[in-house]
């Protein structure tokens, strides 16, 4: 009965330890606030941040390197988001809230050159050779990658329309009578 | 029969006197009626009209599409005048399509479906048929299609069903006056939706600060024995469904989910009355009854409206109004929201139009909070106001959302009890907004980020083949091995576009 306990308790602390040192000696170094930061922004690759595309953009914020306002598709929620998990303050002042965004053909000036087809990472252009193009809403999420490349700048980004289903009441703008002691007053 | 507390509730002074004694008037039929293709929670209805079209009296002029949607009638006889876009009888004032008829005066039928002779012999789809037919939308202000509601019944095992007669909203006495006036119809509605339903009980709830009502209803269900008609202590928000079943059944439904959980469906007296029209006449909705109220109304009345009618049509048949309006509201004054002009129309969810004068609204400036905890004490729902508040102030809409303020019913007791006047309900009713749109815009982001990945994936595959057919054709050294593993930047993707057009294409 002891020469059992005994030897599994030596056991488990042998081999405990081995596990311990294994960990400690041959771990792999990688970073997992890199993928977690990544999985947070839209996954668009459209470079507008001044990196190649999302994945490195998480890189240079996992190492501190890039501010969090940089991610404009995102928007404010994304910022935000970046923000609470780096544990650091975002800097809203400079970033300009436009709000939501979407790419809008004029027909007319389209000349057909699929170069915003082929620029477009989530599909949301329609079209072919030589016929003019459209863009399905739906899909599309106001990277703006499309308007550079076009050649008859025929591609404007016009504000997602606010209607009675997506409208919402505003903050309500409160200025307490009393917010402050008046201070300074003589007797 | 034994009642069961509610939690919180406030005593607000009713204000009923002004329209309770004033019998229903028939507004006369205005010229030009504005019928919105969404009066309901869902999907707009399909328009099935175009202008200059003539339509006859009680026509679908717009039909359901959707599992959760209504259809929408022509309330006259005349010709459509245009479909285009009006503002909305919200507080955004937002445009919204809508089908402007213009009256010919004689108020012709068209032919509608034939009475359902029988409804407690008549096949159950039948009367479902008949009520989606009807366009018929809960009237108590949640306008959920009243046909949806009743398919509640196949899933669920319901053992009641409310008839809510509570009528909790200061001034608004539509409801009141239907159940006097109407007492029958409503029994008799009431008792063919509870067929429907499959529930063995039909218990009508009304607050005792209408005994004329209780009286009428007390008397038309007597010949029932399944009916109960059951006077409630008048305490805001009873009218709120969750509540009048709390106090009834004493049962209480889950935070977000549907009362038909706890075996309970509940349905407004005035939708129940249109059920009875749908099936015993064939009748669509088109009309409903409107408190038309306030000091600043030189008239107060309850008017039978046309759907479509403007606010304007309704406050001129009141004789306008006595004095300058502080504010106009569309509902009561506890939940009821801004009207954006008097241009808008009448819809199926309009229970009331106030015009209330500075002093009658009393607005109070802001001061600071004082910890009295009053709104904690009286939140229906059990939430802390407070709390909920100083975060969103804030912005930390997080928390608030842990607090539980999705599932504030912005009954508006909060404010209404805060002694620093603090606008507590429009805290709640901004972060409630501002987290489904931001829930949709995470949806959106997922979706962008599949489209994406999908993208990606395919001009990977398209440009693998290309060097495949490459290396086939020449077969000297080949492309360099490293290439496919990089995701789709701007070179790869112009080695791709012939492909990649044939795929558009």
């Amino acid at each position: 009965m002891l020469i059992a306990i005994g030897s599994l308790t030596i056991m488990g602390l042998v081999l405990g330890g081995l596990l311990g040192a294994a960990a400690r000696f041959l771990a792999v170094e990688e970073n997992p606030l890199e993928e977690e930061l990544k999985a947070m922004l839209p996954g668009s690759q459209c470079g507008q941040c001044g990196y190649v595309g999302c994945a490195q953009y998480a890189a240079a914020l996992a190492k501190g390197e890039a501010s969090v306002t940089l991610c404009a598709p995102g928007g404010k929620v994304v910022i935000e988001a970046l923000a609470k998990k780096l544990g650091v303050t975002a800097d809203l002042s400079e970033h300009e809230e436009k709000g939501p965004e979407y790419a809008f053909i004029n027909e007319d000036l389209c000349i057909g050159c699929t170069r915003c087809i082929r620029e477009c990472s989530t599909d949301a252009i329609l079209g072919a050779n030589k016929l003019m193009h459209t863009v399905i809403v739906d899909a599309c999420h106001g990277c703006s990658k499309c308007v550079k490349v076009c050649p008859t700048d025929a591609i404007v980004m016009v504000p997602v329309p606010v209607t009675l289903a997506n409208w919402h009441w505003p903050k309500p703008e409160v200025e307490p009578t009393q917010s402050k002691p008046e201070v300074g007053h003589a007797h | 029969m034994k009642l069961f507390p509610i939690r919180g509730g406030v005593h607000p002074e009713y204000r009923k006197e002004q329209t309770s004694e004033k019998a229903i008037v028939a507004l006369p039929m205005p010229r030009m009626l504005y019928i919105p293709l969404q009066q309901h929670v869902g999907a707009p209805a399909e328009v099935l009209v175009s202008g200059g079209e003539l339509v006859k009296k009680g026509q679908m002029i717009a039909r359901s599409q959707g599992t959760i949607s209504a259809s929408q009638h022509a309330p006259t006889s005349g010709r459509i005048s245009v479909v285009t876009d009006v503002a909305a009888p919200h507080p955004s004032g937002l445009p919204q399509t809508t089908i402007i008829l213009e009256a010919d005066g004689k108020d012709e039928w068209a032919d509608l479906p034939e009475p359902i002779a029988d409804p407690f012999a008549a096949d159950l789809q039948v009367i479902r048929d008949r009520v989606a037919q009807a366009g018929i939308v809960g009237m108590g202000g949640a306008v959920f299609p009243a046909a949806v509601k009743l398919n509640l019944g196949t899933q669920y095992k319901l053992d009641i069903l409310l008839v809510n007669g509570a009528e909790c909203e200061p001034y608004i006495t539509c409801d009141d006056r239907v159940m006097r006036e109407y007492a029958d119809e409503v029994i008799d509605g009431a008792r063919i939706v509870a067929r429907v339903m499959g529930a063995p009980r039909v218990v009508i709830g009304i607050e005792l600060n209408k005994p004329q009502a209780i009286e009428a209803m007390t008397k038309a269900a007597a010949p029932f024995s399944e009916v109960e008609v059951v006077g409630v202590p008048a305490q805001y928000p009873m009218g709120y469904a969750h509540e009048l079943i709390l106090a009834i059944t004493g049962r209480e439904t889950p935070a977000g989910k549907r009362t038909a959980e706890v075996g309970v469906v509940a349905y407004n007296v005035a939708t129940v009355r249109a059920v009875h029209h749908a099936v015993r006449f064939g009748r669509p909705l088109i009309t409903r009854v409107v408190t038309v109220s306030g000091r600043a109304i030189r008239e107060p009345k309850n008017i039978l409206s046309p759907i479509g009618a403007r606010v304007a049509d309704l406050i001129e048949f009141c004789g306008g109004f006595s004095a300058p309006p502080a504010h106009l509201v569309n509902g009561g004054p506890m939940m009821g929201e801004p009207l954006p002009s008097l241009e808008v129309p009448v819809v199926k969810g309009t229970a009331g139009i106030l015009a209330l004068t500075a002093e009658e609204a009393n607005n109070q400036p802001t001061s600071p909070c004082i910890r009295c905890g009053n709104c904690v004490t009286i939140c229906p729902g059990g939430l802390s106001p407070i709390e909920m508040a100083a975060f969103i102030r804030k912005d930390n809409l997080e928390t608030a959302a842990k607090l539980g303020v999705m599932d504030c019913i912005s009954c508006g007791s909060c404010s209404w009890v805060c002694p620093s006047h603090i606008p507590l309900v429009h805290y709640f009713n901004y972060a409630k907004g501002a987290l489904k749109e931001q829930e949709l815009e995470r949806r959106k982001s997922e979706r962008v980020k599949t489209l994406a990945e999908v993208k990606t994936i395919r001009v990977e595959k398209i440009s693998e083949a290309k060097r495949a057919a490459m290396a086939a054709r020449k077969p000297a050294p080949a492309a360099t091995p490293a290439a496919g593993a990089q995701p789709a930047n701007a070179g790869e993707a112009k080695t791709a576009s012939t492909a990649e057009e044939k795929t558009n294409a």
